[in-house]
């Protein structure tokens, strides 16, 4: 096929999708609104994840950290006076972030920014180092962020966390965002710095030896990387209207990084597909920790239960699945209609 | 400060840092081997503090016997993981067991809330460990002082079994280079599994006195001390078990003497392990006692 | 003037010393053979010329820049470029892209210009890319191109290498070990093959070689490493002729 047909394809498949939006926003009923728009967030969280450990190398667990980070800024901009006022009862928030106030879009790109200034901050020392330290720092970062966030009562309210941050987060926000973050990444991936990132994945040594300031190239990556995961955040905070600091910890980071596994590292489509699977399955999963009537036996929900299935399957596909759904490959059109299996990518 | 209120805290602080340098010593020894950072290993804490806690409160157990029975359990738990998350992926990417030793970290964990409840429990303290000891005008708790005794028994006790049995050589053998280890008739997997059941087992004698130390039991207690014991390993120089255990006293006497001297820090204190994790990794990456090693190219 | 100057580097490693007091110039269009037994300090060398071991001593000095302890990209930028002993290829990237990789040196546009697909950006792009095609082309790997780096047969493997290692523009070429592997007419074609890409892109080439056929019959000047040290240096007839090479590595390795 050829490649301005696939385009156009694209465009007429994406163009669908927001019409189908569009009449779901409207008819659909407020939960499985709710389940869409998370599917969404997944999707721009787990390819946040997959930039870094799919296709840099990079092993980092830092994504619900920067999630914090861009749920606050963007539910501090977006609150009203009177709101903030009420939720800070406590330690009285500080004035300057009181009259803040921002429209939703420049808060998420605010979210966005302050993200990638605390994942500079955090990358550059941390990304002078080979191998699995920044797994570690990065996932103490995580926790740390909660501990700080706790403690800064006139910024963050503390552990009583922020209620009432206004649900703009609708379809086509959440959906919007996660068609640009596809999209900006495939173009990204597909030009000579993704070449440059996989290729820092792929032998650090050689890359280096080609010429690549894999210092540069690896912080490039890490920063996109907590940029995206801001602006995840963001849109989280804004959908569940209420955030607290733990919420964002390594439970959270660890979930998106099972999307990022079985989709595959280092494809954008299999993180789509995964995370838009595991989204529903997780809603689904939710039957299991309720009470269930069998008709002639009658199961006590099980509490927690979800995300034991949960972890269990992150060592299932660890173990099993090393590859993921996709591998490194993308979907394809061609691979739809059956020409050839999935070479480079083309959506 | 006066010199007792100092006293005191040092005395605290040995008593933490022996605690981290116990569990340090099992991601040390981990990693020296197959260079692989142990998620699980603050979770094994969990469970042996768990375990004491339902051999007392569930089969009547006298303590000492509940405590035995748990370090016992513990290292087999640890033997486990081993064969059954890691050993399978011993060959495949280093990411895939890094991302297997993660899910299994987060499965003890969940499971730990399913079936212990996600409530907090009181973890049961003998009399002995409460006692009151006065040392002129410093009074301090037994159990700040019985702690440091036992732990550094255990570390001398391991350094001896490290450096003069033939496991211990084996198992230094395996940490300079795994496949000449093998082609010299060591029994790999043996050693491998021996390492995770010692660490596991040091982990717990850890556990059950971090449980007698902060008496409030949760599936997700290992997390934090899991996190700085790895940093402590690191400090210290990973692989180093030395170095670990130096790791484990500084990042506790650290933490105890921030918050005594700057108290508004407070809420800070387990940040503090990472600020140091950062700084070493900025200025000797290779830790305090770690040696340089030259990444073959 | 010599274009890459190296002067008394010594690498040590805590204790060891890999390679001590270790001197080199190397001419414009020169190729240079360095040998040795095994573990006499060979890749070392090679490892703290293009930056990757920092020299605990001496320096090092090309094109009348210092680059003694510069790291590894910035030396490649430079000029020098260089081929691994255990061949280093970005194994699941295709051949093709292998190549554009060491293009990415010189790519001008930033990363926003480069995602955006500004037109500074695809003109770029579209240079590097024919430039690549060309080079394969040249070095018959053209109906690689869309392979899988890993799955190509040994040989191209180590060809692609090469490749790659030009397409960074290098003025300095150093080949670790290229003919390993090889049987004695892949090792001839080789021969020509270097011959060949030093007239082509105006190199200067400095090699690790084991099989002496090629060492012998390709170099003009041999320098011999045993144990870190220097032991000789000369032209191919002069090293065939030195008892102490002959005591330290010719007894040594009987398939020279």
């Amino acid at each position: 096929m050829k490649s301005t047909a696939k385009i156009l394809l694209s465009i007429a498949a994406i163009l669908l999708f927001f019409v189908f939006l569009y009449w779901a926003q409207k008819n659909l009923d407020p939960y499985k609104v709710r389940i869409l728009n998370l599917c969404a967030i997944n999707i721009i969280l787990t390819l946040s994840l997959n930039l870094t450990n799919g296709f840099t190398g990079l092993f980092s667990l830092g994504t619900a950290g920067f999630m914090a980070v861009g749920a606050y800024v963007s539910a501090l901009l977006t609150m009203p006076y009177d709101i903030k006022t009420m939720n800070f009862f406590m330690v009285p928030i500080n004035p300057v972030l009181a009259e803040l106030h921002a429209p939703f879009i420049a808060a998420l790109i605010l979210a966005g920014i302050v993200s990638t200034v605390v994942g500079f901050l955090i990358g550059a020392p941390v990304l002078k180092l080979k191998g699995d330290y920044l797994a570690i720092a990065t996932l103490g970062f995580g926790e740390i962020i909660s501990v700080v966030f706790t403690n800064t009562q006139t910024i963050t309210n503390g552990a009583l966390g922020l209620k009432g941050i206004p649900q703009y987060t609708i379809l086509y926000w959440s959906w919007g965002t996660a068609v640009i973050v596809i999209i900006g990444l495939m173009m990204l991936l597909n030009s000579s710095y993704g070449r440059a990132f996989k290729a820092i994945r792929e032998d650090e040594t050689a890359a280096q030896a080609m010429g690549i300031n894999l210092f540069y190239h690896k912080l490039l990556s890490f920063s996109i990387s907590a940029f995206i995961a801001g602006i995840g955040g963001a849109l989280l905070g804004n959908l569940i209207s209420t955030i607290d600091p733990t919420m964002f910890r390594f439970s959270l980071t660890y979930q998106i990084l099972l999307m990022v596994v079985l989709g595959g590292m280092g494809s954008i489509t299999g993180s789509v597909i995964s995370a838009s699977i595991m989204t529903v399955i997780m809603e689904l999963l939710r039957a299991v920790e309720s009470p269930m009537n069998l008709g002639f036996i009658s199961l006590p929900g099980i509490p927690g239960m979800r995300m034991v299935v949960f972890s269990a399957l992150l060592i299932a596909v660890a173990l099993f699945m090393r590859r993921g759904i996709m591998g490194e490959k993308e979907f394809s059109w061609d691979m739809l209609f059956g020409k050839g299996a999935g070479r480079r990518e083309s959506a | 400060m006066t010199f007792e209120l100092f006293l005191q805290h040092f005395i605290n602080g040995i008593s933490l840092g022996s605690l981290y340098a116990l569990i340090a010593i099992g991601y040390t020894m981990v990693y020296g081997i197959v260079r692989l950072i142990n998620f699980a290993h603050g979770d094994i804490i969990m469970l042996a503090a768990y375990f004491v806690f339902f051999g007392v409160g569930l089969f009547h157990m006298p303590w000492w016997l509940a405590a035995l029975f748990s370090i016992v359990l513990t290292a087999l738990v640890g033997m486990g993981i081993e064969k059954a998350a890691y050993k399978p992926l011993r060959d495949a990417p280093r990411i895939s067991i890094l991302i297997s030793a993660i899910g299994v970290s987060f499965f003890l964990e969940n499971f730990g809330i399913v079936v212990f409840g996600g409530r907090p429990q009181a973890f049961y303290s003998p009399e002995v460990f409460q006692r009151v000891i006065k040392l002129g005008n410093v009074s301090i708790i037994s159990l700040g002082i019985i702690i440091p005794i036992i732990a550094i028994t255990l570390l001398l006790g391991l350094v001896y079994v490290v450096n003069n049995t033939r496991t211990g050589m084996a198992m230094r053998a395996c940490s300079k280079d795994i496949d000449t280890a093998k082609l010299m008739g060591i029994d790999v997997d043996r050693i491998i599994s021996l390492t995770f059941g010692l660490g596991s087992a040091l982990a717990a004698v850890g556990g059950i006195m971090w449980g007698l130390k902060y008496p409030q039991l949760h599936p997700l207690i290992g997390i934090m001390p899991g996190l700085k014991c790895f940093i402590a390993a690191v400090v210290g120089g990973i692989g180093n078990i030395p170095g670990a255990m130096l790791g484990g006293f500084i990042l506790g006497l650290g933490e105890i003497l921030l918050v005594a001297f700057l108290p508004g820090l407070s809420g800070y204190r387990d940040a503090f392990a990472f600020v140091i994790l950062i700084l070493i990794l900025l200025f000797r990456p290779t830790g305090i006692l770690g040696e340089k090693v030259a990444e073959k190219v | 003037m010599n274009l890459l100057e190296v002067k008394n580097i010594t690498v040590k490693f805590g204790g060891l010393t890999a390679v001590s007091d270790f001197s080199l110039s190397l001419k414009k269009g020169e190729i240079v053979g360095l040998i040795g037994p095994n573990g006499a300090g060979k890749t070392t060398a090679f490892n703290a010329i293009t930056g990757i071991y920092k020299p605990t001593s001496g320096g090092i000095n090309f094109g009348g820049k210092d680059i003694t302890r510069m790291q590894p990209d910035k030396i490649t930028k430079l000029g020098i470029a260089r081929t691994f002993q255990n061949i280093r290829l970005f194994s699941n990237l295709s051949v093709l892209e292998n190549v554009l990789v060491a293009h990415h040196l010189r790519l001008k546009s930033s990363f926003a210009a480069a995602m955006l697909r500004l037109p500074g950006y695809l003109r770029e792009e579209r240079a590097m890319r024919k430039e690549a095609e060309e080079l394969l082309g040249g070095l018959a790997l053209s109906r690689f191109m869309d392979e899988k780096a890993g799955s190509l047969p040994y040989g191209q493997q180590r060809r692609l290498e090469i490749a790659r290692a030009l397409a960074t523009h290098p003025k300095i070429l150093l080949l670790d070990e290229p003919a390993a592997g090889m049987n004695p007419k892949e090792s001839h074609e080789l021969m020509e093959f270097i011959e060949e890409i030093r007239d082509k892109f105006d190199l200067s080439i400095f090699m690790i070689e084991h099989h002496m056929q090629v060492v012998m019959g390709i170099c003009e000047r041999i320098l011999v490493l045993d144990h870190g040290v220097t032991i000789a240096e000369g032209s191919p007839e002069d090293i065939q002729g030195n008892q102490k090479v002959i005591e330290a590595y010719l007894g040594v390795e009987t398939d020279a």
